[in-house]
C-alpha cells in the first residue's frame, strides 16, 4: 500500500475509533492512553533520485490538551570546531566534543511552546531547540561550553538538520490532529524516535512513541555499503571503472 | 525546488543530493578548458566542486578517480603517435607512487585534526598563485616578443646546473637525455604528494618541470606526464577509497562523462586559437581561482563555528 493511501486508511480507522461507543473511551482512560498517533510511513528510503520528503503524523486525543511532536535522529558524538585568525587567515584552533547529539531534530506544537510547557519539562523531554541533548565531553568553563553549544546549533540549523521554530500541529475538530514532518535531502540514516505528547496545564498527560527508520536503498545503498565495508574492493573497482570509462569515451570519439 | 526534483541525483558516498545536469555541465566546462589548454583540469574542478558544496575531502578523492579516466582517454592519442617516454614515465611514476602514498597518509592525519580544508585551500592558493603568475608573465613576454620581432625567439633548451651532477645517471633514449634518475623521481614524488592532497593530476607542475628542469623535448612531455598521472591518480583513488572513504563514484562518473565530451570539443577549438593568447587566458583563470580561495581564507567567516572531523556526522 502506498504511503498516502495507508495514511488515509489509518486516519479513517482513528476517526472510527474516536466515534466508538463509551466502553472504548473508558477502556483507553483506564489504561492511561488518552492519545493515539501514527505516521504515514515508518520508513524513508533514500533512492538515487531522493531529494527530501515529508511524512504526515496524525492522531487523536481523548479530552482537551495541546499536542507536541518531537522527532530525533540517531545520536552520535560530534566535534565542533572554532576558527580564529592566525597569521591573517582563519584556522580551526579550538574544538569541543559533544556526546549523544541527535543528528536530526524536528519539533511541532499546537501552540507556542512556552505557553504550554515548563522549562523543566522542555529540558526533560528535549522539547525545543535549546533543550536538544548535547553532552559536553571536553572539560571547559560554562561560557565556553555555551559558546560551542550555540555554534553546534547554528551549524545544524544551516544544514537544515535541526529546526528552531516549531511547525504547527493542526486540530481537525477537537480530537483529531495532524502535522507534517519535513526531511531534507541530507537526512542522516538510522533509527529515528518520534514522540508525541499530550500536554495540559504544564504537564504531559499522555505520550506515545512511534519508531521510524531512514535507510538507503537501491544502487546508492550498495555503493555506500561497498565503500565503507569493503573499502579496498571499492577502491579497486573505482579505478577499474574510471579506466574503462576513459577508454570507452576515447574509443567512442575516435569512431564518431 | 520541487520542479527540479527529477534533476537531483543522490551522491551515495558524499551523502548529498545535487543537480546532475550541473555536474555534467561542470565536467563539460572544465573538460573543454582542459582540451583547449592541454591540461588535466583537476586544479579547476576540485575548487569548483568545493564551491558548489561538495565536502573538500570528497571533492579531492572523487576528482582523483575522474582524472584517471580523463588521462586514460588522453594518453591513448599520444601513445599512438609514439609520444610517451615509457622509461622516463616509469621513474616519474615510482616517485609518484611514493609521494602519493605519503600524501594520503598526511591527508588522513589532517582530516583527523580538522585541518584538511585549510591545507587544501592553502595548497591551492600558493601553487595556483605561483603557477598563474609565472604563466602570465611568460605569455605576456611571448606576446611582446612576437610583436617586436615577428617570431618568438627560442631560448636554450636547458641549462646545466648542480642538479645534473647528481649520481644514479640513466639514459633516456626517447628524450635524448642522460641525467640522474633522482631528478625525475623527485619531480614525481612532489607531484604525487600534491595529487593526494589537492585532487589534481599535477600536469600543470610536471609539464613545466619536465621541460625546464629535466630538459625533455616538448613533443613527449604531455604524453609522458599523462602516462605518469594515470598510475599516480589510480594509486590516490585506491588509497583514498580504502583509507578515508572519500571517493564517490557516482560523482566521478558524471564528471568523467561531461569531461571527456568537453575535452574533445576543446581540443578541436584549440587548434584554431593562438598559443600565447591561450596561455595568457589560462593564466588569468588559474589566478582567479587562487584569488577566490585566498579571499575565502582571509575574510571573516559568517560563522566561526563548524562541525567536522572525527566521529560520525
Amino acid at each position: 500500500m502506498s504511503p498516502p493511501r495507508a495514511a488515509l486508511a489509518l486516519l479513517l480507522a482513528l476517526l472510527l475509533a474516536s466515534l466508538a461507543p463509551r466502553a472504548d473511551a473508558q477502556m483507553s482512560g483506564m489504561t492511561g492512553q488518552p492519545l493515539v498517533a501514527d505516521l504515514s510511513a515508518h520508513e524513508i528510503s533514500i533512492t538515487t533520485g531522493f531529494s527530501g520528503t515529508e511524512l504526515l503524523l496524525f492522531g487523536a486525543t481523548e479530552g482537551e490538551g495541546d499536542v507536541i511532536v518531537v522527532v530525533r535522529g540517531p545520536a552520535a558524538s560530534t566535534h565542533v570546531r572554532r576558527k580564529s585568525r592566525e597569521f591573517g587567515i582563519w584556522i580551526n584552533t579550538a574544538s569541543m566534543r559533544f556526546d549523544e547529539v541527535p543528528s536530526f531534530y524536528r519539533v511541532a506544537s499546537s501552540r507556542p511552546l512556552d505557553q504550554i510547557t515548563t522549562q523543566g519539562m522542555r529540558q526533560r523531554l528535549q522539547i525545543g531547540i535549546e533543550s536538544v541533548r548535547a553532552v559536553p565531553a571536553t572539560a571547559a568553563d560554562t561560557a565556553e561550553i555555551a559558546a560551542f553549544r550555540d555554534g553546534l546549533t547554528r551549524a545544524r540549523l544551516r544544514a537544515e538538520l535541526w529546526q528552531d521554530q516549531p511547525a504547527p500541529v493542526t486540530f481537525l475538530g477537537s480530537k483529531l490532529f495532524r502535522t507534517r514532518i519535513s526531511f531534507p535531502p541530507n537526512v542522516p540514516t538510522g533509527i529515528y524516535n518520534v514522540e508525541v505528547f499530550l500536554v495540559k496545564d504544564g504537564r504531559e498527560i499522555g505520550a506515545q512513541t512511534a519508531p521510524m527508520r531512514v535507510k538507503k536503498t537501491g544502487i546508492g545503498a550498495r555503493i555506500y555499503d561497498l565503500a565503507h565495508r569493503h573499502a579496498a574492493l571499492y577502491g579497486l573497482l573505482a579505478v577499474a571503472i574510471a579506466i574503462l570509462a576513459g577508454w570507452g569515451a576515447s574509443a567512442a570519439f575516435r569512431r564518431g | 525546488m520541487q520542479g527540479f526534483a527529477a534533476m537531483q541525483i543522490y551522491l551515495p558516498v558524499a551523502e548529498l543530493s545535487v543537480n546532475w545536469l550541473l555536474l555534467l555541465g561542470l565536467g563539460g566546462g572544465v573538460g573543454l578548458l582542459s582540451g583547449l589548454f592541454g591540461v588535466g583540469g583537476g586544479f579547476l574542478m576540485t575548487p569548483l566542486l568545493i564551491f558548489i558544496g561538495v565536502p573538500p575531502a570528497i571533492a579531492v578523492g572523487s576528482e582523483a578517480a575522474q582524472i584517471v579516466g580523463a588521462s586514460v582517454s588522453g594518453v591513448l592519442a599520444h601513445w599512438r603517435r609514439g609520444n610517451v617516454d615509457v622509461r622516463m614515465g616509469v621513474i616519474l611514476l615510482l616517485g609518484g607512487l611514493v609521494g602519493s602514498t605519503l600524501g594520503v597518509q598526511i591527508f588522513a592525519i589532517l582530516r583527523q585534526a580538522g585541518q584538511v580544508d585549510l591545507i587544501i585551500s592553502l595548497a591551492y592558493v600558493v601553487i595556483l598563485g605561483a603557477i598563474g603568475t609565472l604563466m602570465l608573465v611568460e605569455s605576456v613576454n611571448a606576446l611582446r616578443r612576437a610583436r617586436r620581432s615577428g617570431t618568438a625567439r627560442r631560448g636554450k633548451l636547458h641549462q646545466h646546473t648542480w642538479l645534473h651532477g647528481l649520481p644514479l645517471k640513466m639514459r633516456f633514449p626517447k628524450s635524448k637525455l642522460y641525467i640522474s634518475s633522482i631528478l625525475p623521481f623527485a619531480v614525481g614524488a612532489f607531484v604525487g604528494v600534491l595529487a593526494a592532497l589537492m585532487g589534481v593530476g599535477g600536469g600543470f607542475i610536471m609539464v613545466p618541470a619536465m621541460i625546464y628542469l629535466l630538459g625533455m623535448p616538448t613533443a613527449v612531455v604531455v604524453g609522458t606526464s599523462l602516462f605518469q598521472i594515470i598510475f599516480v591518480t589510480s594509486n590516490v583513488t585506491f588509497l583514498q577509497a580504502w583509507q578515508n572513504q572519500t571517493v564517490d563514484m557516482v560523482l566521478a562518473v558524471l564528471l568523467l562523462v561531461g569531461g571527456v565530451v568537453g575535452a574533445q570539443i576543446g581540443a578541436r577549438l584549440g587548434q584554431k586559437l593562438r598559443g600565447e593568447q591561450l596561455r595568457g587566458l589560462m593564466a588569468l583563470m588559474v589566478l582567479a581561482v587562487a584569488i577566490k580561495l585566498a579571499i575565502d581564507l582571509v575574510i571573516t567567516p559568517s560563522d566561526l563555528y563548524s562541525i567536522g572531523g572525527g566521529g560520525r556526522h
